[in-house]
């Protein structure tokens, strides 16, 4: 039984695009760049919120071996349902991840970037890495290239990665204190030996730093990953964040700690908790002031295929791809096409999104209340379209009589989708109910009655007045609503530190 | 005497490029080193290579059988710690 809505059609919304407030206006982690830099990234989906919705990523799990060793990482594990960085089942040569990415692009035309992210670090496997990234500059010239390192052998590689048109390098680095520094990595291998503690740190901060400005030197896009670590690490990455802007990097972006006993991982079994949403975001605003971040990271696996969030891996694997006869040069003329296609539509919605603005003029007259978070079911488009039930992940907005801001996104099934087999029984709904944490409604187009009566329980107004509004007015609606009725008169419900 | 990599090895490769005798094999389902060709490498390095890079506490044994990486040595996890964890996983 579900509650109907009027005007819920088959939403025909051709691949999506998100609101204005999620990547044009006040939500654009890219508005600032100079247009040289947006031009290079406005197509790549993980470093825009907006483009993610067109575009499809891929990396190809070529670099098996690390050069360090860090809390949050476990080389030992694989497991099917898990979808987090350092995380793979299969492990490519050169010349099979060449076949593969052909094959996706082929097959997934909005596939425009291919990563290089491990399962270790892509450095640590130079032959390997630059061999595939070789072959593809010369076979696949329509796909961006990228890298992801933590950076120890990075200053001895920038000369290599200009020459194969690597334009987007990710440095992860989680502090710019040995002391910090030696709290996260337990060894580096150096110069031929292993070295532990502070001095271990020490050396990969400073070869981090120097790799960081010969890249920004040579003119290559750097986006550095920081992983917040409760008491660890979490206000010493202000530090950072001011210093790899300072330095010249043009995104940050913050992530969770994942950690779960299960992982085998140091931080998981001794206990370390991850950050809350709410302590995410309160450090990704506190690192806003210096530089642009980034809030739509999925953290992905090192070997994802196709969109943001998605997984299409199991299509394309070795014994798959084997069959595959690829004509690439058919194959780059369709995805031209395909690409023109999306651009057409990309730049109808950002008309239609300008035509639209109502949301500042309907805050007018609205009393001053304190800030209210709502989660958004919406499957692109920049509209409230996705029932409850089919939500996989939530837009987080934050509305307030100043503004009504795009804050992130929060995933159902966090990073597992292994119900029955690990972790303790807890129901789907329950979950989702937990990662809605803080929020106080949800727009969506459907909802059951059995959620529709634990999200109540739970301080969570559901809503599906809404559907097919512009995100941005319908939170702007439901804000006013929420004023109007004193539901924000209230101090905001408290949050556990508890975790999904 | 000879190094050895047991079954707990995860196949990453690290250590076969930095072998200066070229002894390790990228053998399935895990790496090997030949005994006939592995110096411990005396006369090339300070630590034997392998032993210095490989991730996987306990995966390699050293010339006198003994691991080269013990429990905890690697992960910083007391061997308890771990167990114990690992032993709660089981029981749900």
């Amino acid at each position: 039984m579900e509650l109907k809505v009027p005007g819920q059609t088959t939403q025909a919304s051709s691949g999506g695009g998100c609101s204005s407030g999620g990547c044009g206006s006040n939500g654009d982690q890219l508005a600032h760049l100079p247009e040289a830099i947006r031009d290079k990234v406005k197509n790549h989906p993980c470093y825009s919120e907006e483009a993610h919705h067109y575009y499809a990523r891929m990396h190809v799990a070529v670099a098996p071996a690390c050069n360090i060793q860090c809390h949050y990482c476990n080389r030992k594990y694989d497991c099917a349902n898990e979808s987090r960085p350092g995380v793979v089942s299969e492990l490519l040569t050169p010349d099979q991840a060449v076949k593969k990415v052909m094959a996706v692009a082929a097959t997934i035309p909005q596939m425009t970037v291919l990563g290089i992210a491990g399962p270790g670090d892509p450095l640590a496997n130079p032959e390997r890495t630059m061999e595939t990234f070789r072959q593809l500059s010369e076979k696949a010239p329509d796909i961006k290239l990228c890298v992801s390192t933590n950076g120890l052998a990075l200053p001895e590689q920038v000369e290599e990665l200009s020459r194969h048109n690597i334009d987007h390098v990710t440095i992860t680095i989680n502090c710019v204190d040995p002391d910090v520094g030696a709290k996260i990595y337990p060894w580096i291998f150096w110069n031929n030996r292993r070295i532990k503690g502070r001095k271990a740190a020490k050396i990969l901060i400073e070869q981090q730093q120097k790799g960081l400005e010969m890249l920004v030197a040579k003119g290559i896009l750097v986006k550095v990953n920081s992983v917040m670590i409760p008491g660890v690490n979490d206000e010493h990455l202000k530090e950072v964040s001011r210093v790899v802007k300072a330095k010249g990097a043009f995104l940050h972006n913050v992530m969770p700690l994942i950690a779960e006993a299960g992982h085998g991982t140091f931080f998981g079994v001794m206990g370390q908790r991850g950050p809350t949403h709410g302590e995410l975001q309160a450090l990704q605003d506190a690192c806003a002031g210096d530089m642009n971040m980034m809030r739509h990271c999925r953290q992905c696996r090192a070997d994802a295929v196709g969109l943001l969030g998605e997984d299409r891996g199991a299509e394309f694997t070795l014994d798959k791809i084997e069959g595959m006869e690829i004509d690439y040069a058919a194959a780059m003329q369709m995805r031209a096409d395909v690409h023109a296609a999306i651009e057409v539509d990309r730049e109808a919605q950002r008309r239609q999104a300008a035509e639209i603005q109502v949301p500042l003029a309907m805050l007018q007259g609205v009393r001053e209340t304190r800030p209210v978070l709502m989660a958004v079911a919406t499957s692109g488009g920049g509209v409230v379209n996705q029932h409850f039930g089919h939500a996989r992940e939530f837009l987080i907005y934050e509305a307030s009589r100043q503004d009504v801001r795009f804050i992130g996104h929060r995933k159902v099934d966090v990073y597992c989708s292994g119900n029955d087999t690990c972790g303790a029984a807890e129901t789907a709904l329950q979950k989702t109910i937990r990662t809605l944490e803080g929020c106080e409604a949800v727009l969506c187009s459907r909802i059951g009655y059995e959620p529709w009566g634990l999200l109540e329980e739970a301080g969570i107004q559901p809503n599906g007045e809404h559907a097919l509004e512009p995100i941005e007015q319908a939170v702007t609606a439901v804000y006013r609503e929420m004023v109007e009725a004193g539901r924000l008169d209230s101090p905001a419900p408290r949050v556990s530190r508890a975790r999904a | 005497m000879a190094y050895s990599i047991l079954e707990s090895c995860v196949n990453c490769r690290a250590c076969e490029p930095l072998c200066p005798s070229k002894a390790i094999l990228a053998a399935l389902p895990h790496f090997l080193i030949d005994a006939g060709k592995c110096t411990e490498c005396e006369g090339f390095y300070a630590d034997p290579q392998c032993a210095s890079i490989c991730p996987v506490e306990g995966a390699i044994l050293d010339g006198s059988g003994a691991p080269a990486n013990p429990p905890g040595s690697l992960t910083g996890i007391p061997p308890d710690r771990l167990q114990a964890a690992m032993a709660e996983i089981q029981a749900r």
